[in-house]
């Protein structure tokens, strides 16, 4: 199996503040992170290469010290890594973002095409869930997203079965490879890295890729490329002041069913 | 109902442009976020001056159509045949952009769902145009045409307004549960345009082979609309069970509740556990530490009870109850039986 796995550097959303005064977001209050449904990615490409032998390689896009969730790869037993830095790639929409990686891919498929090739559902800081099926419609194969299971992997006829997250349960679906999978966190555990693993990724430095490695059009890229744009950020509306109810338990009981009954049953329907 | 086959389709002008809305379904079912979808393309269309058109692909679905129309549908593009049957992304994709370079809208909306989604991104890159992901409201610049899709984005810590000004059509997956209903006009009619489009099965590369429903019972977190949460104040899990029970919901706890070993770590909501946006989030016995408010402050109501009124979830309760939860759980398990039945 040769396998590719995408990854983005995130700032850690859960610690994010925004500054009440200019509005906007203060991102050195944040540390960056593996984008944590990227790790679960890189987890179950490790997971089938140890089961069925092969590479895995890893692709991230970011500035310079991107690097370090790529080395964080290589220590979760991932093999080699690129990462895409360039100005020129600098305020890519998903759409821009998807015709980079895409070109890259190709690129990097020159020498040996990829059987799979995996993402997280989406990072937490755009919570899009676009890119990986960009990418598979550049490369024109089938994608996967929302995968909760691998349920089969048939290397001889090529073919991968999986669960796919529904709304309402999952479907079971199979297809053929190569495809593009996208995948839940419960696809998998998380395993702490042995020690030669820990020692290869801090010696590792990705190959670093710029614009003019790519054989591709720069006015597709970044700001320029993008066909989205954000015309203005503002902070979510407060919630509205609680409300207590009084009386005694009983009564404040009875309250709330009174305000809130018709919602319920709203909700079993 | 006037049905028209896409060959006439040049007599009328009205089939091409309009605000969009993509017909999810399963198996026959609409998604109830079809329906959120024609309310607010019907807003958008009013602005625009533009007629709201559906798209339905499926296997034997015609049955929907009433429905479309009574919801708001002008025009329904309707592709029916056995290839349909499931949504895969090949098959659906490929019908969806036939029809948008055929009638060119000016917007198209669908469902934030996982299926609207992975419909969503393949579609808007085949277009080479814009996308705007999970929007939780909609509006329209009216002088320039131009749809403005806002959304949460870092964790929901702020808002984003996000355009495409120059790319049609202008696309966006919506938040189910977000946008109003319109009422319903029974035996309100429209134009059915009758698509076809080949589908080769023997070059397709995905089958779906079964689609397994989940019950309540065996609900995920992150998919419950109804979610009942305790802490550290609550000493008896199964008063908390049983609440669950009468109310259709699934339980969930703070880290301090699975810390003291009350409930299962895959159960736990908060910063180190699951992020979830249920309808109603009822909080027993949880005094609202940030680490758990992140992980639930994207619920709809908030049901506090708790032994101290000023607690931070108090705060940001929809409704609190001062009490204990030993005496309280009981009083909402007899309440909501009765009042549920």
């Amino acid at each position: 199996m040769n396998i590719l796995v995408c990854v983005k550097q995130v700032p850690d959303t859960t610690e994010i503040k925004m500054d009440s005064r200019t509005n906007t977001l203060d991102r050195s209050s944040a540390a960056t992170i593996l984008n944590p449904y990227d790790a679960h990615a890189v987890e179950e490409a490790v997971n089938l290469k140890r089961k069925y032998g092969g590479k895995v390689t890893i692709l991230s896009m970011g500035p310079p010290q991107a690097r370090e969730v790529i080395k964080k790869c290589i220590e979760m037993g991932a093999d080699d890594g690129v990462l895409l830095t360039d100005r020129a790639f600098a305020g890519s929409d998903t759409l821009a973002t998807s015709y980079i990686l895409g070109s890259a891919i190709r690129k990097m498929s020159a020498k040996k095409s990829f059987d799979l090739v995996f993402c997280g559902k989406q990072a937490i800081d755009g919570d899009t869930a676009q890119v990986g099926p960009g990418i598979a419609s550049r490369l024109g194969i089938p994608q996967l997203t929302y995968v909760e299971k691998i349920t089969d992997l048939d290397a001889v006829n090529n073919m991968i079965t999986v669960h796919r997250k529904l709304d309402d349960g999952y479907e079971i679906v199979e297809s053929m490879l190569p495809c593009l999978i996208t995948v839940e966190k419960c696809i998998n555990e998380l395993r702490f890295s042995p020690l030669p693993d820990m020692i290869k990724a801090a010696r590792f430095s990705p190959s670093i890729w710029e614009v003019n490695d790519l054989d591709a059009d720069i006015s597709r890229m970044g700001l320029k490329g993008s066909a989205t744009s954000v015309r203005k950020i503002f902070p979510p509306a407060k919630r509205e002041g609680g409300e207590i109810l009084n009386g005694t338990t009983t009564e404040a009981v009875k309250s709330l069913s009174d305000k809130m009954k018709g919602e319920i049953l709203a909700c079993r329907s | 109902m006037q049905i028209i086959e896409s060959s006439d389709i040049r007599k009328i002008t009205a089939v091409h442009g309009g605000v969009w809305v993509f017909a999810e379904q399963q198996e026959g079912r609409l998604n109830s976020v079809t329906l959120e979808l024609l309310g607010a393309a019907k807003k958008l269309s009013e602005a625009l001056g533009a007629t709201v058109n559906t798209v339905l692909i499926g296997d034997d679905v015609r049955h929907l159509l009433p429905t479309l129309f009574a919801y708001g549908a002008d025009i329904v593009y309707l592709m029916d045949a056995p290839a349909f049957h499931y949504y895969r992304t090949e098959t659906f994709s490929k019908a969806g952009k036939y029809l948008i370079d055929k009638y060119k809208p000016e917007i198209l909306l669908i469902g934030a769902t996982t299926t609207g989604r992975d419909l969503a991104g393949a579609v808007a890159t085949a277009l080479n145009t814009g996308l705007t992901a999970d929007c939780t409201s909609l509006d329209i610049d009216t002088e320039k045409r131009i749809l403005l899709a806002s959304r949460p984005a870092f964790g929901g810590n702020i808002m984003a307004t996000i355009i495409c000004p120059d790319h049609r059509p202008q696309m966006a997956t919506v938040r189910p549960r977000v946008m109003q209903l319109s009422d319903a006009i029974p035996g309100r009619t429209g134009i059915v345009v009758n698509e076809t489009f080949a589908i080769d099965e023997q070059s397709l590369r995905t089958r779906v082979i079964k689609i397994v429903k989940e019950t309540a019972e065996n609900m995920k977190l992150e998919d419950a609309r109804i979610i009942v949460s305790g802490g550290r104040g609550v000493q008896d899990f199964r008063l908390l069970s049983e609440l669950s029970v009468v109310l259709g919901g699934v339980v969930a706890g703070s880290r301090a509740a699975v810390e003291k070993g009350l409930i299962d770590p895959a159960h736990q909501v908060g910063q180190t556990g699951q992020t979830v946006r249920p309808k109603i989030y009822f909080a027993v016995g949880i005094s609202g530490a940030i680490q758990h408010i992140v992980g639930m402050q994207g619920a709809d109501r908030i049901i506090a009870v708790n032994t101290d009124p000023a607690c931070a979830m108090m705060k940001l309760a929809t409704y609190g109850i001062t009490g204990d939860a030993a005496e309280v759980l009981p009083e909402l398990i007899r309440e909501f039986k009765y009042a549920l039945c």
